[in-house]
């Protein structure tokens, strides 16, 4: 595959919390903030590409539109994504390809969300045929339940501890006391978090991502576009956004059963290994190229399997390369530099949008040799 | 608690008799009419692959994409893939008793070689579900009356324990 680079001309975030506002008014925040860093003005742009939140009735469903209505109508095109978690990082692959096709020269990007308090929830009625619903209505299958089940099998196959866990907890902690657009900004100790409440047995309550209000926006150019404002700009080189292949073998939410591997073998990859190994192969990287990552700390436990996943070490290696500090800010590959989910809690379609949000931004030296590349589009 | 590597059984929903009459929450997923509770799954004709919940339309193997799909009783055995223990209430539409309750989920790698989830549940009281009527149009089935309770399926060690 040919290989292609969008520019990111700017970031923009409101900050994370639980505001209990519009989602609308975060997102206009977020672009304005984008825009703003970019140097450009909202007439300038030719596409807005929104990341939906279906939770928050008709404009949600249309974000891209209510975005666009909400900064003033402009005649740009628009799209709109709904992916769940992966809503952030559709809507970039959207606004990527219509650059790359020569459609626009500028593009903006926002995902906001306005989030209930506590567990996220199905959709309401009586949602016989829909597995969201039915996980609840059958199992009680939380998030959190999935995100329990996956760490206790990684404590089983690894030997992982309650102690590996609530180290990352401190480390994400660590790091997001400095992002002002973080919610928490508070350092934890490995005792405080083992002493919050079980959770979904083993994750503790300080190990599991907040549902937060918050958005984030990114203005995306072509590079000839790009060139003309900057001698280095800030590309993105890949974008992943596959599918798992036939049979997976991994519980995801919201199903009940994985494929069966009755009468297929499982693939070699996982899919999470094959999210990542897209986006490499796109790029012309490999693993050893990276020197930053962000991905999706939903709980503790689950960053350590993306280390893993993102080929940052073998299976079961992950708590080595914690507590060597090799993903600590100053360590070889700091991983979630921005605080992660950890400071920033869940907000549904702005996840993606917020890892490419924050991280280009948060070091002036990796925006000054343009070398960074997309790491957070590989994760979750 | 079971052993990560433990083997489980299907547990007899019968066994926690009480005076009400027990229902299948889903009958669709899982009978309880017979002898043993059951996990009611699907199986392509052509490649001979499962699915749980059932398939009625289409094989999802994609070199195969069959449409002809049966019903199959899935194993009442498997190992233990990994569980946890929930210790909040889920929002609606989970029916919780008052006080909550914690309860136990587990992934159970099935016998068929697959892997399924599956957890315990508090009766309930006013629960509703639906069934696929035999035209295969699908009709709200009321469920809700003082002489049911809805039971879903659950897993316990098997006799013996043991490591597979």
């Amino acid at each position: 595959m040919k290989r292609q680079e969008v520019a990111i001309l700017g970031v923009g975030m409101h900050p994370w919390g639980k505001w209990g506002r519009n989602f609308v008014e975060y997102g206009v925040k977020a672009a304005q903030d984008a825009l703003k860093d970019a140097g450009l003005g909202w007439s300038d742009v030719q596409l807005v590409s929104g990341g939906e939140t279906i939770r928050n009735g008709y404009p949600g469903f249309i974000a891209g539109a209510a975005f666009a209505q909400a900064l003033g109508w402009t005649g740009a095109r628009v799209t709109s994504c709904y992916g769940a978690c992966a809503a952030g990082a559709q809507a970039i692959s959207v606004a990527r390809a219509q650059i790359l096709a020569g459609l626009c020269d500028v593009a903006l990007v926002v995902g906001a969300d306005t989030t209930p308090k506590g567990f996220f929830a199905p959709q309401a009625g009586e949602r016989g045929t829909d597995p969201d619903w039915l996980r609840f209505r059958l199992l009680g299958a939380t998030n959190p339940v999935y995100f329990a089940l996956y760490a206790r099998r990684r404590m089983a196959l690894y030997g992982a501890t309650d102690r590996d866990f609530a180290k990352v907890k401190v480390k994400n902690a660590r790091h997001g006391l400095a992002n002002p657009n973080a919610r928490y900004r508070k350092a934890v100790t490995e005792d405080e978090v083992l002493a919050s409440p079980m959770v979904s047995d083993p994750l503790r309550l300080l190990e599991i991502c907040a549902t937060s209000d918050g958005g984030a926006a990114l203005v995306l150019s072509s590079m000839e576009y790009a060139r003309k404002r900057t001698t280095k700009p800030i590309t993105i080189t890949a974008v992943s956004t596959v599918t798992p292949r036939y049979p997976s073998s991994i519980i995801e939410m919201p199903n009940f059963a994985t494929d069966s591997a009755a009468a297929v073998a499982p693939p070699d990859l996982s899919f999470r290994d094959s999210i990542a190994a897209a986006a490499y192969a796109e790029a012309g990287i490999g693993a050893q190229d990276v020197n930053v990552a962000e991905v999706y700390d939903l709980s503790s436990a689950l960053e350590l399997d993306w280390y893993e996943n993102i080929g940052l070490c073998r299976p079961g290696e992950a708590e080595k390369l914690l507590n060597d500090g090799v993903t600590t800010i100053g360590g070889r590959v700091p991983v979630n530099p921005s605080g992660g989910l950890a400071c920033f809690g869940e907000a549904i379609p702005r996840r993606r949008s917020r890892r490419s949000a924050s991280s280009p931004g948060s070091s002036a030296a990796r925006r000054r040799d343009g070398r960074w590349k997309t790491r957070r589009s590989a994760c979750p | 608690l079971i052993d990560a590597r433990g083997r489980g059984t299907l547990a007899s929903p019968l066994e926690e008799s009480a005076v009400k009459t027990r229902i299948s929450a889903m009958a669709e997923w899982f009978d309880i009419d017979g002898e043993r509770p059951r996990l009611i799954g699907s199986r392509c004709r052509r490649c001979r692959t499962y699915f749980f919940p059932r398939e009625s339309f289409a094989c999802r193997n994609p070199r195969c994409q069959a449409s002809e799909l049966e019903d199959v009783p899935l194993s009442t055995t498997g190992t233990l893939w990994s569980f946890t223990d929930n210790h909040y209430a889920p929002p609606a539409p989970y029916v919780s008793p008052d006080p909550f309750q914690p309860y136990a989920i587990a992934a159970v790698e099935l016998a068929t070689r697959r892997w399924s989830s599956s957890g315990r549940w508090p009766p309930a009281s006013r629960s509703s579900a639906r069934r696929r009527d035999e035209d295969g149009s699908r009709r709200r089935r009321a469920l809700l009356d003082d002489q049911h309770e809805y039971v879903v399926w659950k897993w316990r060690p098997a006799a013996g324990g043991g490591r597979s």
